[in-house]
């Protein structure tokens, strides 16, 4: 008896040019001649920073949009394993991330940040890789518990990715297995910080120092 | 009603072999050709109605031990079969057709170890990637095999 594997179903291509979808998230994913409206966001805002007294209206106008920004956070809900319990009560009534602004949503396109609650599995990591790609930027990652850091206890396994920054960049690392709804919480305000000088670096922040 | 005392020496009356094990647990250790006899046996003869698991066990150079558990819930006793496959074997006789709950247990032991059962009607990997190379729990596998791009 011999033994297949499935043929793969791939969906119907939408832009006849390409021949399947893979092919054209891997041409979207790369960008080859780089994101156009941030590039012409990036020089009005310049031309305005060089006017003179126009440096005033810019820093405004970051602070401003990074206060818009951080008091908006709406989590993609992502969970994977038990640390998804510990990020429910986050959500829910007791600890409510809810007066940070923070709408869990159950839609990536909605999205500004994604939870990465649990073990990453070679399995589950293509589909948490589209589910990330199909989130608007700005975007940002939170990296849940010990398993998403490094695999955690499943870190000699056969099957586990060890870490999720293997598979998508990543912004906060909470430790914890699982993290409380507090550490999570306080995870959240160190990316609600992170993101207050978004734009006065004109890129994400570096690693903080080890802070206790 | 069929007790474990009773079963016993049913078993050795059909198959010739005593059934180790103490209490109400009959343990069987069977050559691989008779496999699906023996669980027809269990099912029909025994009233072993419950299927409860499938799985192996690699004993490296002696080759691949196929084990399964089977329960009669009104008797209380159960039937443990085992048949060692011999070094080097992955074949096996398949229980979907004596019980529909050795389905998925049977995929598993494929995924898991590469036995081939023969008359399964949908042999295929039911927990890891369909493109996943080797398998994971023999003794052989090592666990930091490289998977591109995850490890």
């Amino acid at each position: 008896m011999e033994i297949k594997a499935p043929t793969p179903q791939i969906p119907p291509a939408v832009w006849t040019e390409f021949k399947d979808l893979q092919e054209w998230e891997k041409l979207h994913k790369e960008r080859p001649e780089g994101d156009k409206h941030s590039a012409l966001f990036e020089r009005l805002e310049e031309g305005i920073f060089n006017f003179p007294g126009g440096f005033i209206v810019t820093t405004v106008a970051d602070a401003f949009l990074n206060w818009a920004r951080k008091s908006s956070v709406w989590p993609v809900t992502f969970g994977l394993a038990c640390c998804a319990i510990e990020m429910m009560a986050t959500f829910a009534s007791r600890f409510d991330v809810e007066r940070l602004g923070m709408v869990p949503f159950a839609s990536p396109r909605h999205s500004d940040l994604m939870i990465v609650s649990g073990t990453v599995t070679i399995k589950m990591a293509p589909m948490l890789e589209r589910i990330y790609d199909q989130m608007p930027d700005p975007k940002w990652a939170v990296s849940m518990g010990s398993c998403a850091n490094s695999g955690g206890p499943f870190r000699n396994g056969y099957h586990v990715v060890k870490g999720v920054d293997r598979v998508i960049p990543v912004d906060v690392y909470v430790p914890g297995c699982p993290p409380p709804p507090e550490s999570l919480l306080y995870g959240l305000l160190k990316l609600q910080d992170q993101i207050s000088h978004f734009r006065k670096t004109g890129e994400r922040a570096a690693p903080t120092e080890k802070t206790d | 009603m069929l007790t474990q005392a009773q079963a016993r020496p049913l078993i050795q009356e059909r198959f010739g072999i005593a059934a180790t094990g103490e209490g109400p647990l009959l343990v069987v250790e069977i050559s691989p050709d008779r496999w699906q006899e023996l669980g027809r046996f269990a099912r029909e003869t025994l009233g072993c109605v419950y299927f409860s698991f499938l799985s192996a066990v690699d004993w490296k150079e002696q080759g691949l031990e196929v084990i399964a558990r089977v329960e009669n819930l009104d008797a209380n006793f159960a039937v443990f079969m085992k048949a060692k496959l011999g070094a080097g074997e992955t074949r096996c006789a398949s229980l979907c057709p004596v019980w529909r709950g050795a389905d998925w247990m049977e995929r598993e032991c494929y995924d898991m170890f590469g036995i081939r059962f023969d008359g399964h009607p949908d042999l295929r990997r039911i927990l890891l990637p369909h493109d996943w190379e080797g398998y994971p729990l023999l003794k052989s596998y090592a666990v930091d095999t490289p998977h591109p791009p995850y490890r």
